[in-house]
């Protein structure tokens, strides 16, 4: 099967590309970028991507796709859906499903049913500790032979520093990259929200900004001692950022991510009680928004991961207190990134590609991906900067709802999804001159 | 960037927080915070007429005949839930009292679910206290019966403040220019909330003290025209008109909140000789239910400076002011609003001369 994405604007960092190119692929991997003048080979399908950016494809490593468990929140499938909808070829699967991923056969069972719903690459992250409860390791080798790409006890957050200690140790055995959501749960517990002034005024308990950066100074430590690939998930403070940037100074091997909500929606967003502007960490300040937006320029932050947390609506329902922590996320991100971060001249279109695909690869250690060099996986995210549209959440892909985006404008748009040669998405306003023959997602 | 909203949530928010037209059409009193002071103001002087019928030998008007006043209570309370049965009851509404001791989450009811079940029994004024931050926001937003808060976690305690701010009135005869002094826990109280916004909304200055665990330093910046946070009681009291009292509620030490109910009761509570730092004729207020020789000594409560006992008896009148304004014709329809309970009497004569 051949497919040329031709006349577009090729953005590839991992290869120093930035210019207009035609892409092409056989078989499911990249044979190589065209000038757009030489002639469409023979039997090659064609996309025409004319005013496009055409990427490597995006990776969001940091996703919960609920399923075993919770499959009313969202399945594999419909998450994956949701994933290539939002521009999105491959997804990393935290492992706070029920039962935990802490084991060789849930590892297999995600990547089977990921397989059957073809849409996505979706890849397991293995639990540190058994049942993330924190007191025994998990086997990580054996979930690695399996096809985890990490570890991480993400929602429960390993509270010993003995613990995280061994298992940083361990895991570096493996190759396997530790993620630490980071949240000393001494002082966040309880809290529902960020602590400071809007949490005085609606009078509910707070989770400081402390409570985040003990733990991602305790981390930046026990990776240095253990030299372990650590990266800090979705940080949402300026100390947090700090406590990396300062790190990465020094050389010790960590990385970090954000979440688009956290550059878009301060904590005064929680005076509605509206139960999606509630997520851990929870929305800060101004001012740390300025430190995440700071961090995004200068490179200290490597990656922007969704954190899609999908909880069904009768959850959300709830009084905020007692509503789940967590948003969906995997259909706003690229949208909201080009209309908040590239369009407003934050950063560039060549950042924006690292942090959505070259970085999350080198990461995770993949050659392969993350990058349109001939012979890499031909995952392909085809984005308009200019596209302008409404996220309007009834036509979400995902089975959940709870977003605080809902009814947002944006400038700059997923335009076409390409999983391993095939397209998987296709924007209805991308109009094409020929029939693309891909796959939609089944209806949820 | 700027922060915002989806379109439809900031709309819904904002038919929520600003629910008035020009002559008080107050569909819901879910908080102090977002009153304007001609709100309270008309508030209060309602509640001061209300007082009247408290003290007649037939304690009831029919202002409220015919309507139906139910209050939910997700929280225990014995004199709040009674104050807003009393006054529903002296206005002739049909009151009824639904207490859930469970948390509706383990009843496996949610409130929403709760809140339609009554929707459906048609009431035009649902009471409620709940232990969660938001919820009688949550209400209003699936009910059209008016939706009063008696208390919500730590966010607001709105009938508390107006009370208080009745009993100053009727003692300082002005709340503008006094300064008040607010002592005990004031990071989990809701009643120092809806204090603070009121008192300064009408002019008057508000000190904050108790420990650092309690009496954070952000107060200071709760409100646009700022809270004196003190550290020792002693320099919050300095100079007060009114000294108020919030209750300690002993699981905070089991929190590590403060070390102990006795040191507390020396470091934090009041005494009669703290009074001797306010200002001459300074009042002391508590909300109720005190725990003596802890947070006051019996001196004070019994003393002739304590007004514990005019809160309540204003409760009912300002309970009956709030019920009347949402739940009656005022708040049904474009009327002026009554001036005073005699009305209804006369109501009443011209339906009997029929």
């Amino acid at each position: 099967m051949r497919l040329l994405i031709k006349n577009g604007y090729v953005v590839d960092p991992a290869q120093s590309v930035n210019t207009g190119k035609s892409v092409y692929v056989e078989d499911g991997r990249v044979v190589g970028l065209l000038s757009h003048s030489d002639e469409t080979p023979e039997g090659a399908e064609v996309i025409d991507a004319t005013g496009m950016i055409v990427a490597p494809g995006f990776i969001d490593m940091h996703v919960h796709l609920r399923e075993p468990g919770h499959e009313y929140k969202e399945t594999i499938a419909s998450g994956a859906a949701a994933a290539v909808a939002g521009g999105f070829t491959t997804v990393c699967a935290m492992p706070n499903t029920s039962p935990v991923n802490d084991n060789a056969a849930v590892t297999r069972f995600i990547i089977e049913q990921a397989e059957r719903a073809a849409l996505a690459n979706v890849f397991p992250i293995g639990a540190i500790t058994r049942n993330s409860e924190g007191n025994e390791l998990a086997e990580m080798g054996e979930m690695k032979d399996a096809g985890i790409v990490a570890v991480s006890d993400d929602g429960r957050p390993v509270p010993s520093a003995g613990m995280m200690r061994r298992a940083m140790e361990y895991a570096r055995g493996f190759d396997l990259p530790v993620i630490d959501h980071c949240e000393d749960k001494s002082l966040a517990r309880g809290g529902v929200m960020h602590e400071g002034h809007w949490s005085l005024v609606l009078g509910m308990r707070g989770m400081p900004a402390a409570a985040e950066e003990v733990d991602a100074l305790r981390n930046c430590q026990l990776a240095q001692l253990t030299g372990a690939r650590t990266h800090l998930a979705h940080l949402s403070t300026r100390g947090a950022v700090e406590a990396v940037r300062r790190a990465k100074e020094n050389g010790v091997p960590v990385t970090c991510e954000v979440a688009p909500h956290h550059w878009t929606l301060t904590d005064e967003a929680v005076q509605t009680y509206d139960t999606n502007t509630k997520m851990s960490p929870p929305l800060r300040s101004r001012d740390d928004i300025d430190a995440i937006i700071e961090a995004l320029k200068d490179g200290t932050i490597d990656v922007i991961a969704s954190d899609h947390a999908p909880h069904h609506a009768d959850e959300k329902a709830l009084e905020y207190d007692q509503a789940p922590f967590g948003i969906v996320g995997l259909e706003t991100s690229v949208g909201l990134a080009l209309d908040r971060l590239v369009n407003q001249d934050v950063i560039s279109l060549e950042r924006l590609v690292e942090l959505y695909a070259t970085n999350p690869a080198k990461i995770l250690g993949w050659q392969d991906r993350g990058t349109l060099k001939a012979g890499a996986f031909a995952d392909i995210t085809v984005i308009d900067p200019q596209y302008s549209w409404h996220f309007d959440v009834r036509q979400s892909r995902s089975k959940s709802r709870n977003t605080p985006f809902d009814g947002y404008s944006l400038q700059g748009g997923v335009m076409a999804t390409i999983v391993n040669g095939r397209v998987v998405f296709l924007n209805p306003d991308f109009a094409q001159p020929h029939q693309i023959k891909y796959r939609e997602a089944a209806a949820n | 960037m700027e922060m915002r909203l989806n379109g439809e949530q900031s709309t819904k928010y904002k038919a929520q927080s600003t629910n008035v037209s020009t002559n008080f059409q107050l569909k819901h009193l879910l908080g102090i915070r977002e009153l304007s002071v001609d709100q309270i103001t008309h508030l209060l002087d309602t509640a001061d007429t209300f007082r009247d019928v408290s003290k007649r030998e037939i304690k009831k008007v029919p202002a409220l005949r015919g309507r139906t006043v139910i209050n939910l209570f997700f929280e225990p309370s014995t004199r709040t839930r009674t104050s807003f049965e009393i006054a529903a009851k002296r206005l002739s509404a049909d009151a009824v009292n639904i207490s859930v001791s469970t948390s509706s989450v383990s009843k496996g009811e949610t409130l929403l679910d709760t809140a339609r079940n009554l929707e459906a029994m048609a009431p035009d004024c649902i009471v409620i206290r709940h232990s969660s931050a938001g919820a009688p926001l949550h209400l209003s937003r699936v009910c059209n019966a008016a939706i009063v808060n008696a208390g919500d976690g730590s966010h607001e305690h709105p009938t508390q403040a107006l009370l208080d701010a009745l009993t100053i009135r009727e003692h300082k005869g002005r709340i503008e220019g006094l300064k008040v002094a607010i002592i005990g826990d004031v990071l989990h109280s809701r009643v120092a909330r809806s204090n603070i916004y009121l008192l300064s909304k009408l002019g008057a200055t508000v000190s904050v003290g108790g420990p650092g665990t309690l009496v954070p330093e952000e107060f200071a910046g709760l409100i646009e025209a700022g809270v004196r946070v003190e550290r020792r009681i002693e320099d919050a009291i300095e100079g007060a008109d009114v000294v108020m009292i919030l209750r300690i509620q002993r699981e905070r030490q089991a929190d590590a909140f403060f070390p102990s109910m006795r040191e507390y009761a020396v470091h934090f509570g009041l005494h009669a000789q703290h009074l001797d730092l306010a200002a001459p004729e300074a009042i002391v207020m508590h909300p109720g239910p005190m725990n003596r020789g802890i947070e006051v000594s019996s001196e004070i409560a019994d003393g002739g400076r304590s007004l514990i006992l005019d809160q309540v008896t204003n409760g009912v009148a300002v309970r009956m002011a709030v019920l009347y304004l949402l739940a009656g014709v005022a708040g049904k329809t474009e009327t002026e609003p009554v001036k005073n309970g005699k009305d209804g009497s006369k109501e009443k004569k011209q339906r009997s001369r029929k």
